[in-house]
């Protein structure tokens, strides 16, 4: 008997799995739509697709099948940014765009950041607004080059116009979306409560919708950046933009590729500290 | 007992035709717990909507305590089922949102501001919320976020508190925690209480009297007194208490044409054995 129920235990005791794997941590599958993966392996393939991009630009332009005066390698392109730096206006030619960008940019969030939160309010604002605004955003920003040359001018406040025109429109239009998401409960509760129109829109309105309207105002700061070489195709004599038109001119391959590159670094670097703000500013959201 | 919330003639009728309420009258008595059932589409939720100024009405008059309604104000306010909770302001912060509105600026002596700041602190440990105090909406679960939308609604000291199904999205267990403290609330507060749920054990459990509603055209089929004087646990078994949830659940069915859709299912299902000469109710 005792042999019997010997065997029944063991035979419902689970079998012990061998040493080396009971310790083994089970990761998560990563190929789940949806699916999560950890920071560090985020990290190291973000930083891989970049190595990767470099490694085979470089084995291109060294393999010597494409003439170097269409894609000229990575060393050539280095070589070309130090040349830009010590004996160009590198640094001026930086700090001209960025404020150029800036400035569009800040005076279409300015502005749009308002009329866009009471197109999302007023139903009157949107008839009046929301239809000329989609019509605006399909014009075409490079056509306004003459016009914008011709209404404000050679100075700074042509390009600064031509970047707005570019964003401001449908920066309008994604605030407006952005009020519009606002869930009618905290709306309707705020009413309840006694608040007034204008309270509801500093109070509710308002700071529901921040955190969209930072994304939004994060997305449309790259559109700025991708109307800066336009805005400099007028009258400019500085700038990154400028300089990748003038390189074009001397077939100087090596320096476009500076200035694009830079454009794209300068982008990604305000990406992330907006990110980093939106965390910081909305500690609530997580 | 002095009258709290009247309704005279009532309707909705929205543009296009549709007709959501037929004129109601209705008469709620002060520090009474009304619960509002029926099927959907019934109007249940815009007849609680229109009392709280939300939806305006087609015809009729609404008298809260004696002054007419016209509007939303703070002497109705209202828990919505979910997402009216202030997600960026904590806890207390949403409790107290109200005394940062204008309407609330006039209760604005010393004293009343001592009152304010003691009433909430009250409301949080009534509500039982004094450990989150400091947290955010987030990191609450649905049971926790009503309690605050819930205080929130006294804290501005409404003449009656309306409530959209606040219970509709939790879980059983949490639901009933929440109905006991509903009750408790009202006990200590000594509030008029509109309720509207779809839920008939509910509404028996938490009221005193219970409206119930028939759809196409919305309005009121039935009233029915709740008798039970203490609310516990077991009631939800005592035959009396499923005897009137038999009663009130066979007026829903029958006005929603429900039985009327299992005979229809079933003369397709069985067309050769059985032949119904009609299932008209």
């Amino acid at each position: 008997m005792a042999g019997l129920t010997d065997d029944l235990t063991d035979d419902m005791a689970d079998p012990a799995p061998p040493a080396a794997e009971r310790y083994k941590p089970i990761r998560p599958p990563i190929w789940v739509v949806r699916g999560s993966l950890d920071r560090r392996r985020y990290l190291g393939m973000a930083t891989a697709s970049f190595l990767g991009l470099l490694c085979l630009w470089w084995v291109v332009a060294a393999s010597g099948s494409v003439n170097p005066l269409f894609l000229p390698g990575p060393v050539a392109v280095v070589r070309a940014l130090i040349d830009w730096w010590q004996t160009g206006n590198l640094v001026n030619d930086i700090g001209i765009s960025v404020y150029r960008v800036m400035a569009g940019f800040a005076l279409s969030a300015i502005m749009a950041v308002p009329l866009g939160l009471y197109i999302g309010a007023y139903q009157p604002v949107r008839a009046l607004f929301e239809p000329m605004m989609e019509f605006a955003r399909y014009l075409p920003a490079v056509a306004f080059v003459p016009l914008v040359l011709l209404w404000f001018g050679l100075g700074e406040s042509s390009k600064i116009a031509l970047i707005w025109i570019g964003t401001f429109f449908q920066m309008v239009l994604m605030i407006s979306e952005d009020a519009n998401r606002v869930p009618m409960a905290q709306i309707e509760a705020a009413r309840t409560l006694g608040a007034t129109n204008r309270e509801i829109m500093r109070l509710v309105l308002l700071r529901s919708a921040m955190p969209a309207m930072l994304d939004t105002l994060r997305i449309t700061l790259g559109f700025a950046w991708t109307y800066l070489v336009v805005a400099e195709l007028i009258a400019a004599n500085s700038g990154l933009g400028y300089a990748i038109l003038r390189a074009q001119r001397f077939l100087q391959t090596d320096k476009i590729f500076v200035g694009i590159i830079l454009i794209g670094l300068i982008g990604l670097l305000t990406d992330q500290v907006l990110r980093r703000l939106h965390r910081f500013m909305f500690p609530w959201l997580q | 007992m002095t009258n709290s919330v009247i309704l005279q003639g009532v309707s909705k009728t929205f543009p296009g035709g549709f007709e959501a309420l037929q004129p109601i009258n209705l008469t709620i008595s002060q520090g009474s717990f009304t619960a509002i059932v029926g099927a959907s589409g019934c109007g249940k939720s815009t007849l609680l909507r229109i009392i709280a100024g939300l939806e305006t009405r087609s015809t009729g008059r609404i008298l809260v305590d004696g002054q007419p309604v016209t509007g939303p104000g703070r002497d109705r306010t209202m828990v919505f089922q979910d997402y009216s909770l202030y997600p960026w302001l904590t806890v207390m912060e949403n409790i107290r949102f109200c005394r940062s509105l204008a309407a609330h600026a006039r209760d604005a002596t010393d004293s009343e501001i001592g009152d304010a700041t003691r009433r909430s602190v009250a409301l949080l440990n009534l509500m039982g919320l004094a450990r989150v105090e400091r947290a955010y909406p987030n990191q609450l679960s649905g049971g926790m976020r009503q309690r605050v939308a819930i205080a929130r609604a006294l804290m501005a000291k409404p003449a009656v508190l309306l409530m959209d199904e606040p219970f509709g999205a939790l879980d059983a267990q949490t639901r009933e925690v929440m109905h006991d403290l509903i009750l408790h609330v009202k006990s200590a507060e000594r509030k008029t209480i509109i309720f509207v749920t779809h839920d008939v054990e509910e509404a028996i459990y938490l009221a005193d009297r219970v409206v119930v509603m028939a759809p196409h055209p919305g309005r009121i089929d039935a009233i029915e007194d709740v008798p039970f004087a203490r609310r516990h646990r077991d009631l939800r078994l005592d035959p009396a208490f499923l005897a009137l949830k038999r009663v009130i659940t066979d007026r829903i069915r029958a006005t929603a044409g429900m039985s009327a859709d299992l005979d229809g299912m079933r003369s397709l299902t069985e067309p050769a054995t059985s032949h119904h000469p009609g299932n008209q109710q």
